[in-house]
């Protein structure tokens, strides 16, 4: 549904995107994870094609960014990081503007419109003047005028970054929602927990080059190694046991628990438990140690940062 | 073709809803409407009382229209004012990116903020200028000539558009209201000018002159509109950062322009000037045509003004010469330069001219100089000197002169004409520095070693022609 091949460009002699390759199937969420200028806006730009790619070539919803931008546009709707509404419309003038920028027909604007107002909780503002409403409800109606014409393809730059824990849920839930009817979704967000919650694949970019990107889980190990376990015990344990099978590489003792990190967890934990079993240890619990996206990210770009200082 | 102006509408019916829902600009233009045409016409009342009182009837019938004018000129002012507001001020805001995500085009967008920004002052104009004949009419003063009002209802309209396409071309080069307002005296100044200039024409009686005016400010309207609709793109609009001045990267655009990437000087003439020059073939068709048809105006224009031919004696003219060479040292390195400097303050003023009417202005230098040259020829020949002398005289150094004035006049043409033409990826600014920089590659590359030797020439033999055609 989105697919990038050395997507470029320069503004003057400036890099701002490098060779950036990208894929998301229909019905996905990439997460795209970045600092602040590390190229974020500028690929959704070229993905919406506003900015012309100075090399390579995007395909959105099947169109090609450069020679079938009226379709792309037509097929992806866009939550800017700048919301941009104007403060003398209400809400519903608003999305009747919109929509018929979209050819929406006006009674098909408002019947759109109506229930897109109630799932995010603005139906009751709907004759309030936008610039009486707070940055949340802005952001919210932004969203939903993104969603007005009813795109396959949505990319949504920090869609709940304004926004209280309540709303932020009823969006985390709706983009949820949306992926579920299988519209394919790219999100920008600093908010790497909500990342981690609604990503299938994540895209950590960085100085305008991809550094990784995969499924959540592949790029968690890419970066921060195999899956590590902790086995806790009915007594206290001091040292490394003997005899751990191949794969198995133990990390530390932590008081009544061992800690270790394994390759392949479907064939090696049975294999690891029995051992530990097998030499008198008494398993009473044993459970992934999980690791955020978080620790992931800053680890890409830790990484990346000691590559480019070399 | 309506259903591609369909979503130019909705932009047109949302700008001017939200205009009149701002009381900012409400208020200026029901005060320019209603209030202002009758303080005009208590100003026509007490003027006409006034002159009357010395006979000066003369000035009394021109302030009632030139009244006209300033009616109908305020409120079109306050155009320029929602135009950068709705251009730039869209983009401050970043309300301008939701609408580039939509499958609007560039020009729907463009043509759509372009009305809105026009017409309500527009119209505002026109009601008040109603307003102020209405009060004429009560009050009993006789309304100008319908040929005069006529023009000022024209005049105005232009003006309106005129200054909203200039505040696009400003729009482009601002990203702050701020940076667009002081961009804006660009359009201000030039367009406070010309209404003075208007206001003095009409004083003066000339209707014609106003026509010409019309005629004159159409097309520099509908070339703005041109290089506004050139550059109204979305990736210039979001995409550049355009507030800071950067030498380093200008001069590196003009010197990539300028070299063209060639090694060396024969490499550059082999492919640089060669491709250049055949790029220009269009505009140097047109300039020579521009240039011989100023040669036979200048031809024609002895009839009308005969006063060189009449008094001119060829058989004193080879004494004459001897005598000025002898009291000037004209034969001499120092004439040369003379010659050549002021061939290229010409060159440099049609640059000038050109670069800010899009290469309209520029062609002036070369037909008003064919003209001059055209009414000499003329006048010579027409006191008896044979048409082959009168070659003899022009051709050794005009043979050079001629087409390097004609190849300095089609870089400027290609200039305008590729800052009226879209070119994606590029800002105006690069536009502007590539085409100076093509202009500077023909001037330096061909134009001014042709003008160095015509101007040796022209010093050196040249008048010793002269002196043996006329037997000094």
């Amino acid at each position: 549904m989105i697919v990038a091949q050395g997507l470029t460009k320069y503004f003057d002699t400036f890099l701002a995107v490098d060779h950036v390759d990208l894929q998301v199937p229909q019905g996905e969420v990439l997460v795209l994870l970045g600092k602040n200028g590390a190229g974020k806006t500028t690929t959704v730009r070229m993905l919406t094609s506003i900015l012309r790619p100075s090399n390579g070539w995007a395909k959105v919803a099947g169109y090609d960014v450069v020679e079938q931008a009226d379709q792309v546009r037509a097929s992806v709707g866009v939550l800017t990081e700048h919301h941009g509404l104007y403060g003398r419309m209400t809400s519903e003038e608003y999305l009747q503007f919109f929509g018929s920028l979209y050819r929406l027909p006006r009674s098909e604007s408002a019947r759109r419109a109506k229930p897109l107002l109630e799932l995010f909780g603005l139906d009751e503002a709907r004759k309030k003047r936008l610039g009486e409403y707070s940055k949340g409800m802005r952001q919210k109606l932004a969203l939903v005028r993104a969603l007005m014409h009813d795109p396959p393809v949505l990319l949504l730059d920090e869609p709940t970054s304004a926004m209280d824990p309540e709303s932020a849920r009823t969006v985390r839930d709706a983009i949820a929602r949306l992926r579920g009817q299988g519209r394919t979704i790219l999100l920008c967000t600093h908010n790497l927990a909500e990342g981690e919650e609604l990503a299938d694949r994540v895209a950590i970019i960085q100085a305008g080059r991809i550094l990784i990107h995969g499924a959540v889980e592949d790029v968690k190990r890419k970066l921060l190694g195999p899956v590590i376990y902790e086995a806790r015990f009915a007594q206290a344990v001091t040292q490394a046991p003997a005899g751990l099978p191949a794969g198995v590489s133990f990390i530390e003792a932590r008081g009544d628990a061992l800690i270790f990190q394994v390759e392949n967890p479907t064939e090696q934990n049975p294999d690891l438990l029995q051992s530990l079993m097998s030499q008198g240890l008494r398993v009473i619990a044993f459970q992934e140690v999980s690791r955020s996206l978080e620790q992931a990210f800053l680890e890409a770009v830790r990484n990346h940062g000691e590559v480019q200082n070399a | 073709m309506l259903d591609a102006l369909r979503p130019s509408w909705v932009i047109i019916e949302r700008e001017v809803r939200d205009q009149f829902r701002d009381w900012r600009i409400i208020f200026p233009i029901i005060g320019l409407t209603v209030v202002f045409p009758f303080i005009m016409n208590w100003t026509a009342k007490q003027m006409l009382d006034f002159t009357s009182e010395y006979g000066a009837s003369v000035i009394a019938d021109r302030l009632v229209p030139f009244l006209l004018m300033v009616v109908g000129f305020f409120p079109i002012s306050v155009s320029l004012v929602i135009a950068l507001e709705s251009f730039v001020g869209e983009k401050e805001r970043s309300s301008i990116e939701p609408l580039l995500n939509t499958p609007l085009k560039d020009w729907q967008l463009y043509l759509g903020k372009l009305v809105a920004s026009t017409v309500p002052p527009l119209v505002s104009s026109y009601l008040g200028m109603t307003v102020y004949l209405s009060g004429l009419a009560i009050r009993g003063i006789a309304l100008p000539d319908p040929a005069i009002m006529i023009q000022v209802v024209l005049l105005t309209t232009v003006q309106a558009v005129m200054m909203v396409a200039g505040a696009v071309v400003v729009s482009t080069q601002a990203t702050s209201v701020r940076a667009a307002n002081l961009l804006a005296s660009f359009i201000i100044i030039p367009v406070a000018c010309l209404v003075q200039w208007e206001a003095l024409v009409m004083f003066w009686g000339n209707l014609s002159t106003l026509w010409w005016v019309l005629v004159g400010l159409v097309v520099l309207t509908a070339l703005l509109v041109r290089v506004g609709l050139a550059h109204f793109q979305r990736e210039e609009l979001l995409g550049r950062e355009i507030d800071v001045l950067k030498f380093r990267w200008a001069w590196s655009v003009f010197c990539q322009a300028f070299t063209g990437g060639a090694r060396s000087l024969p490499e550059w003439y082999r492919q640089v000037i060669s491709s250049t020059l055949r790029r220009l073939a269009l505009p140097a068709g047109i300039a020579a045509a521009l240039a011989l048809v100023g040669f036979m105006v200048g031809m024609q224009l002895v009839e009308r003004y005969p006063l060189i031919s009449e008094g001119l004696d060829l058989s004193q003219a080879g004494g004459n010469l001897n005598q000025l060479l002898e009291i000037y040292p004209l034969l001499g390195a120092a004439s040369a330069f003379g010659i050549l400097w002021q061939n290229l303050r010409v060159l440099l003023l049609a640059l000038v001219m050109g670069i800010f009417t899009f290469g309209v202005l520029g062609v002036l230098p070369l037909f008003a100089t064919m003209g001059v040259a055209g009414f000499l020829s003329a006048a010579l020949v027409g006191s008896g000197l044979s048409i082959w002398s009168m070659a003899a005289l022009l051709l050794p150094h005009g043979l050079l002169e001629i087409p390097a004035a004609v190849l300095a006049t089609a870089a400027v043409l290609e200039a305008g004409a590729i800052l009226a033409t879209p070119t994606p990826g590029k800002t105006i600014g690069e536009v502007w520095i590539s085409t100076v920089a093509d202009w500077a590659k023909i001037m330096l590359g061909l134009v001014l070693p042709m003008l160095v030797v015509a101007s040796l020439i022209e010093v050196f033999i040249t008048p010793h022609i002269a002196l043996m055609l006329f037997g000094g």
